[in-house]
């Protein structure tokens, strides 16, 4: 009996063009280099006086945060006016309202407001899976985190990143570093890294923080930053948070640096033109050196723009592939 | 059936016609502008004969187009590139073929994004006829008239060839 | 009423008979097999000519949602699902509203049974008062009652202490104990196999272990106390073994296996399709090719449904926080002779653990087609074709992942007590 779902059933259009953008589980590299491509085209709009293109003038995107998150909302949000659409950004608190129900409702309320795309961040995972299903087929769902399963937006902008400064994608060595387990950005990093055929993907992290069966992503374990760090091409360094010394994932934050804190010193393990990335916010002194983070070797701060870039494009595929999905 | 135009008479006449132009407004240090793909072609062919002195500028107009509600985002889009500062100089605004004028109007509004011309000279090898928008070039190659069935395409870029097809 | 079940593939585990024959019925019960008694006068033929007749399936789990849940399930909607699924008899687990843990919950459960006169009812009583896991319910009385077990629902009993006195005091009275091994702490919050396709959606996983490490204690206490335990929705590998070695040492412990995880595995969540979402959750390949050898070797005694029907908006909501289980009483044995047809079962097999393995854990009549058993019996047709919508499908739940699929395998009559249930 055939009894597994097509992860990408929902997220293209019959030409195979993208109409949501859930996940990059099941999307191939042509259609991720043609995010990456068109996010360069947008890089040279966000360098005009003008910064804006009216692409989507007469749209609404609704930015339907159901977790707090003002930095990923905002690059959204200026995302969408630069491309002229209207936007509407909705904070809703889950914990004020009582679960699955008051999702329905809300997306029925919104629907009648006659939206085109909703930006969506959720603190369950394929929430905006089960959103693209329920909703009417008019609307372009854009996932903006859900859960520990997928950040898609924020892998690509950091794949923009990379291919900026290597070049390309084939040969290098990628190293993910920390808290792999809870990271939904680990995850459709190390899918995007896949699909765009670098040579290694490796993870570095204690047992308590990597997912049972790591290696079915693709992505090879490493215990110590030693052996991990060794001769790779970009360092992507993961935000720990706080609260995952309690249930006992970690002793401390002190013994956590000490293993897998980027220093100067690890980093020499490294390729000597090896990138740093953190997807941010950095916690310095937890999972990355300040020394580290400014230095030479970081691209820490270049990853901002991009993300603007990147979601223009998602943005505007996402809604060309609607609208030709509709005509077809 | 192909039907060939010889491409480098028409060339010599365009830039001829342009000279005129730019003379008679007493017109000055022009930067010129192609618009993809064809356009950049000739626009840099321009830029060679006219002596220009900044870099030719690339127009993508991808993201100005009105169509995007019916055909979607173009896949292949590159970064428009302008090398210059556009504000209060003369563009020279260079495409192969003007037809109904929408084009023009995108690459205009894309333009004034950069900053506001002195003026723009609009510049075409071919005009064909079917204008939608109220916009006419200073300068033409030759005005084609074509049968419902036939369109035509410039070929390029190392030998430019302009090419009549049937549809 | 005395019935004639005509020309019908007979087969009956429990008395080794695998032949066509008739059957005949009358005031319910079974009066003759291939010659009908002298004076025998059937006022009712079933021509069962290419039909299956067997024993009438009996299931350890079916939640009837009645008292409480009426909005999603009735005593009677439920056990009209029932016999058109082939089963003449069901369990109910205890967690209705207010929970099975005094005798006026079980009898109104048996009235409501006897109203709706679909399939038998044999309820099982909450194990601990409110299913709370702190204080022994009436277990005597609830026996008394009509309660052919005592159970937690869905829930663990965490603290080992009061489950070790729950096991001594059902000893005492002879009272099985139905539990589901699953250790709370391991399962935590998740909702999906801990494995590759979990890791993958980054839903939170419920490793194994936490069933196996539960199994260890159970297995312990019911050698310790003497109890029977019976180990409910096995889903591991290793739970099958470490079973099979507490058979092998002659300790009183049984085990079932529900449907879906006989068919299906991790990999159907993929999409985050929250029909799919069930607890305990769907494993791996190896674990299903497990389960199925431990039918087949007799290790596990009983497939059930673990039918679990839902209104709609249980299940419209993301993943994890749409409501566990799947509506499948009606498709048990579709499923299973696609097992049959697969050579991954005989169809002795199945009919054994449909009806004489409940029936022998649970001590109660049924699973045998012998002159003089109670008439319980399903004819069905291993071939005959149907889909599966929210038409056909009768339960109150809808939820069903095979929405939409052919299905090969349809009961055409299902007789309680020598009447008809369903035709």
């Amino acid at each position: 009996m055939k009894q597994v779902t097509e992860p990408n059933h929902l997220q293209l259009n019959k030409q195979g063009q993208l109409k949501h953008f859930l996940t990059l589980d099941g999307l191939d590299k042509a259609l991720l280099t043609e995010i990456l491509d068109t996010a360069d085209s947008f890089i040279e709009v966000g360098a005009r006086s003008i910064k804006k293109v009216p692409l989507l003038r007469g749209r609404t995107v609704v930015n339907l945060f159901f977790e707090a998150s003002t930095r990923t909302r905002s690059t959204f949000e200026l995302a969408a006016k630069r491309l002229s659409a209207d936007v509407l950004n909705l904070n809703i608190s889950t914990s004020a309202t009582s679960k699955g129900e008051s999702l329905s409702d809300t997306l029925q309320n919104l629907e009648a407001m006659a939206s085109d795309m909703f930006v969506v961040r959720h603190s369950q995972s394929g929430a905006p899976h089960f959103i693209a299903e329920s909703v009417t087929p008019n609307v372009s769902i854009i996932n903006a985190g859900d859960g520990r399963h997928a950040h898609p937006t924020q892998a690509m902008l950091d794949m923009l990143t990379i291919r900026q400064h290597k070049g390309c994608f084939e040969g290098l060595s990628v190293a993910i570093v920390g808290d792999i387990l809870h990271s939904r950005v680990a995850r459709s990093q190390i899918r995007a890294l896949k699909i765009l055929g670098v040579s290694e993907v490796r993870v570095i992290a204690p047992n308590t923080l990597l997912p049972v069966d790591i290696e079915s992503l693709g992505a090879k374990v490493f215990g110590c930053m030693k052996e991990g760090l060794d001769n790779v091409d970009v360092v992507i360094m993961l935000r720990l948070q706080r609260e995952r010394m309690e249930g006992a994932l970690l002793p401390s934050e002190d013994e956590f640096y000490k293993l897998y804190g980027l220093t100067t010193e690890k980093l020499k393990y490294a390729k000597p033109d090896a990138i740093v990335m953190h997807p941010g916010p950095i916690n310095r002194g937890v999972e990355i050196e300040s020394a580290v983070a400014d230095g030479p070797q970081s691209v820490i701060l270049n990853q901002v723009t991009n993300g603007i870039a990147v979601r223009m494009a998602v943005m505007s595929m996402a809604m060309s592939g609607h609208v030709a999905g509709r005509d077809a | 059936m192909t039907e060939l135009i010889d491409v480098e008479g028409l060339l010599e006449t365009m830039c001829q016609g342009l000279t005129d132009h730019l003379a008679a407004r007493k017109i000055e240090n022009p930067c010129v502008v192609g618009i993809r793909t064809g356009g950049v072609w000739l626009a840099e062919i321009i830029h060679k004969k006219l002596e220009i002195t900044d870099d030719c500028g690339e127009l993508d107009i991808s993201f100005y187009r009105d169509d995007f509600t019916r055909i979607g985002l173009n896949p292949k889009v590159k970064p428009s590139v302008l090398p210059f500062e556009t504000e209060g100089r003369h563009l020279i605004l260079v495409d192969d073929v003007l037809m109904s004028g929408r084009t023009i109007r995108a690459a205009m509004n894309e333009l004034f994004d950069y900053g506001r011309p002195a003026s723009i000279t609009l510049v075409a090898l071919i005009d064909l006829e079917g204008r939608e928008l109220p916009i006419q070039a200073d300068v033409v190659g030759q005005k084609v008239a074509l049968s419902g069935s036939q369109q035509i395409k410039l070929k390029g870029p190392d030998q430019l060839v302009l090419e009549i097809t049937d549809k | 009423m005395s019935i004639e079940i005509k020309s019908g593939r007979i087969i009956d585990p429990a008395n080794g008979v695998d032949e066509i024959q008739s059957l005949y019925i009358a005031d319910g019960k079974i009066v003759g097999l291939g010659c009908a008694p002298e004076g025998y006068k059937a006022e009712k033929v079933i021509d069962a000519t290419g039909c299956i007749v067997s024993p009438g399936f009996i299931d350890l789990c079916t939640y009837l949602r009645e008292p409480g849940y009426e909005y999603k399930g009735t005593v009677a909607s439920e056990t009209y699902a029932a016999v058109k699924g082939g089963f003449t008899a069901v369990c109910c687990p205890p967690n209705t509203l207010p929970v099975n843990d005094t005798e006026a919950v079980t009898n109104l459960i048996f009235d409501l049974a006897k109203r709706a006169r679909f399939a038998k009812v044999y309820p099982i009583g909450a194990l601990t008062k409110g299913l709370k896991g702190k204080q022994l319910s009436e277990l005597y009385s609830l026996k008394q009652a009509g309660c052919v077990a005592a159970g937690n629902g869905d829930y663990s009993v965490e603290n080992l202490s009061v489950l070790k006195r729950c096991c001594e005091y059902a000893k005492t009275h002879e009272v099985s104990i139905f539990v589901r091994p699953e250790e709370v702490s391991l399962a935590a919050d998740g909702c999906v196999h801990e494995g590759a396709v979990g890791t993958r959606l980054g839903l939170n996983g419920i490793p194994a272990l936490a069933e196996t490490v539960a199994v260890s204690q159970l297995i312990l206490l019911a050698e310790e106390t003497g109890a029977h335990l019976h180990l409910s929705h096995l889903t591991s590998a290793k739970s099958v073994q470490m079973v099979a070695e507490a058979k092998r040492s002659g300790l009183n412990v049984t085990a079932d296996v529900a449907i879906q995880h006989l068919i299906l595995t991790e990999e159907a969540v993929s999409g985050f399709d929250s029909r799919f979402h069930c607890r305990p959750p769907l494993r791996t390949h190896a674990d299903r090719a497990a389960l199925i050898k431990g039918l087949n070797d007799g290790v596990i005694d009983a497939v059930c449904s673990q039918h679990q029907p839902h209104e709609a908006a249980a299940k419209q909501a993301p993943f994890a926080e749409s409501e566990p289980g799947i509506s499948s009483v009606e498709v048990v044995l579709p499923l299973l002779l696609g097992l049959v047809r697969e050579s991954e079962l005989s169809l002795a097999t199945l009919v054994k653990v449909l009806s004489v393995g409940a029936a022998a854990l649970l001590k109660v009549e049924g699973g045998s087609l012998a002159v003089g058993d109670t008439a319980d019996i399903c004819v069905f047709d291993t071939n005959e074709a149907w889909r599966v919508t929210s038409e056909t499908v009768i339960s109150k739940g809808k939820n069903t992942p095979w929405d939409e699929h052919e299905m090969q395998g349809l009961v055409k009559h299902t007789l309680v007590d020598g009447r008809i249930a369903y035709a």
